[in-house]
């Protein structure tokens, strides 16, 4: 039995004044419980935030780690190379007798294949992350969304032969031109890779874009491809640009396709259609060879590498700065 | 009912909307008078804001919704298969429970609408236009090119309003447009739609009985019946629905004892 008195609820029917004492100790005993309560709480509280706060300090570390390396050997290299041959000479030559020491080639390389990846991904990527966020009803969407996020854990070197087995012959077919390796067939395919990053990102951003804005232009007469282009797209453009300079980076950094499909000759050039090489996989050239460590040689990796490291950084400085001047803020 | 037949700009012949197979409102038959301010209100959930969208097709852009009745724009049912829906929304146009500008400027929320619909006329005059008519022009005539966002509630809702009337409609529908803004602000956008009802046909959705009484002209009373289902009640001068309702629901409500 209950009953409810000025507010409070006492159970049992027992004499009021044992009621009133047995509840103010229930009380007392309440706040100590909370008081204890309070304390653990307190000390899971500080245990996770320096636990967060040193899983934060151990990548800062590795990353600093990382780079430290990278400048070590690279200043080395530059003790014996010039960095006026580095950033001067066209021929990139170091396994050779006749050595240079030029990045071009390797540069031409992976902006030649990082770049077409990126004309085939971003169009592609963006278009259908407008489809699946604007058009597609949603079960086609839950359906779609998936298979995308299979192809993004494909292995890069399934990838890389199936441009070397399936997309060079297709292509040589329809041009004499090209060569069996080529930066062409490299970049489709690794636009092809990286395509389902681009649309899964943007469409994320896509989707967080309020309803609300959409219905706003809708109620001005504006059809579903002007809510799309004019409304969505833009709200959601800081996502778009950060979906493009992670697929970008994702692109200089892969390694397999372009080591497999398109060639390891350095040459400075902008034709797709011929053998080339990027930075990463001369990384891997190198690696893979029996290059004694503290040659020339070996040194050249790390250069190599720290060079790649800066193309990326200037990347996302780069979008950093395209993401503050340009984005619309809807919250 | 008050209203003459030839002063309706949109009629609704046994309008019910449905989401899935349950009906929110069910037989609705009412007439808004050209150029008059007509109020909807009725208990939260009995489908004012379901009623108000069926009027520029906005329902359509909820995949479950379905409209069934006859709602006539100027003497053309809206409903009817050639109909193009973004020029009913272009002609009808629709203010927002909670202000929701553009991620843009003040003057490129404002030019939005124009643009899409094909103005070619001098896009300064128009805005200055729709903002002196949504009387928010002093207040943002040095900043065009600043965030709508960076307004405050009760700017960004006039400026809501203003990308309205940049469109030129005929009618504008506001669903409970002053519920986010404190009581200054809420008397200023009432003023405005004295005014604008001058030029425009008004519907507006509002929880406010206080407001209903102020602003408009026509009222009309919905509630949901026992099972849930949206109904017209009453629908009458607002004049006569505050002071004498006929039905008892009505009353009821209106006094505050219900709903
Ligand atoms: N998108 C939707 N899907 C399914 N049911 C909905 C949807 N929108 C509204 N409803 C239902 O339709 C009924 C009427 O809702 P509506 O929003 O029109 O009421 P309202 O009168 O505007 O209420 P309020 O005064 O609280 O805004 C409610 O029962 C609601 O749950
Ligand atoms: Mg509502």
């Amino acid at each position: 039995m209950s009953q409810i008195d000025g507010g409070r609820i006492k159970f049992g029917s027992g004499s009021d004044g044992v009621s009133y004492m047995d509840q103010d100790k229930q009380v007392l005993g309440r706040f100590q419980r909370m008081f204890g309560l309070r304390w653990k709480r307190n000390l899971t509280e500080a245990f996770i935030k320096y636990g967060l706060f040193l899983c934060a300090i151990l990548s800062i570390f590795t990353t600093a780690g990382i780079i430290a390396v990278l400048l070590f050997e690279a200043i080395q290299f530059f003790q014996e190379v010039s960095i006026f041959e580095f950033l001067g000479s066209t021929k990139w030559t170091p396994l050779f007798s006749s050595k240079h020491f030029g990045i071009w080639p390797l540069v031409t390389g992976t902006l030649l294949t990082s770049i077409g990846a990126m004309l085939v991904a971003l169009p592609l990527g963006l278009l259908s992350a407008i489809y699946l966020s604007e058009y597609a009803p949603r079960r086609v969407r839950a359906t779609l969304k998936p298979i995308l996020e299979v192809l993004a854990g494909i292995p890069t070197v399934v990838y890389g032969y199936f441009a070397l087995l399936f997309v060079t012959p297709i292509l040589r077919s329809i041009s004499d031109n090209i060569m069996v390796f080529n930066g062409l067939s490299a970049a489709i395919v690794m636009g092809i890779m990286i395509l389902p990053m681009v649309s899964s990102l943007s469409e994320d951003a896509m989707q967080a874009v309020p309803r609300s804005l959409r219905e706003g232009a809708y109620a001005l007469g504006a059809t579903q491809l002007e809510v799309a282009t004019k409304i969505v797209v833009p709200a959601a453009l800081s996502g778009i640009v950060a979906a493009f300079i992670l697929s970008m980076s994702r692109a200089i950094g892969e390694t397999m396709i372009v080591a497999i499909a398109a060639g390891q000759n350095p040459n400075f050039t902008f034709n797709p259609f011929v053998p080339i090489e990027t930075m990463t996989a001369y990384i891997v050239q190198v690696s893979m060879g029996d290059t004694p460590t503290g040659t020339i040689e070996f040194k050249t990796i790390f250069t190599v590498g720290l060079s790649l490291f800066v193309m990326t950084l200037i990347m996302n400085l780069l979008s950093q700065y395209f993401v503050k001047r340009f984005r619309e803020v809807y919250e | 009912m008050v209203t003459t037949e030839k002063n309706l700009i949109i009629e609704t012949k046994n309008v019910s909307v449905f989401y899935g197979d349950t009906p929110a409102v069910s037989g609705i038959s009412l007439g808004i008078e050209r150029e008059k301010i007509t109020a909807l209100i009725g208990p939260s959930g009995c489908g004012k804001t379901t009623l108000l969208r069926s009027f520029n097709r906005m329902n359509d852009l909820i995949p479950i919704a379905r409209t069934s009745g006859e709602i006539l724009f100027e003497g053309h049912n809206i409903y009817a298969e050639n109909v193009d829906p973004t020029e009913i929304r272009y002609r009808i146009g629709m203010v927002f429970q909670r202000p929701n500008p553009f991620p843009k400027s003040i003057y490129d929320n404002i030019a939005f609408g124009p643009r899409i619909n094909g103005f070619s006329g001098n896009m300064d005059e128009l805005v200055e236009k729709s903002l002196i008519g949504a009387a928010l022009w002093d207040e943002v005539k040095d900043r065009l090119r600043t965030s709508g966002l960076e307004l405050s509630g009760g700017q960004q809702q006039r400026l809501c309003i203003a990308r309205t009337l940049a469109v030129e409609p005929t009618v504008i529908l506001m669903d409970e447009p002053c519920s986010a803004l404190d009581p200054i602000a809420t008397l200023a956008i009432e003023e405005l739609m004295r005014d604008l009802s001058k030029q425009y046909s008004i519907v507006i959705v509002t929880h406010n009985m206080q407001q209903a009484a102020r602003v408009s002209d026509y009222t009309a009373f919905i509630t949901q019946d026992e099972r849930r289902i949206g109904e017209l009640v009453e629908y009458d001068d607002t004049r006569q629905i505050f002071t004498n309702p006929t039905d008892e629901r009505t009353e009821a409500y209106i006094t505050g004892r219900f709903g």
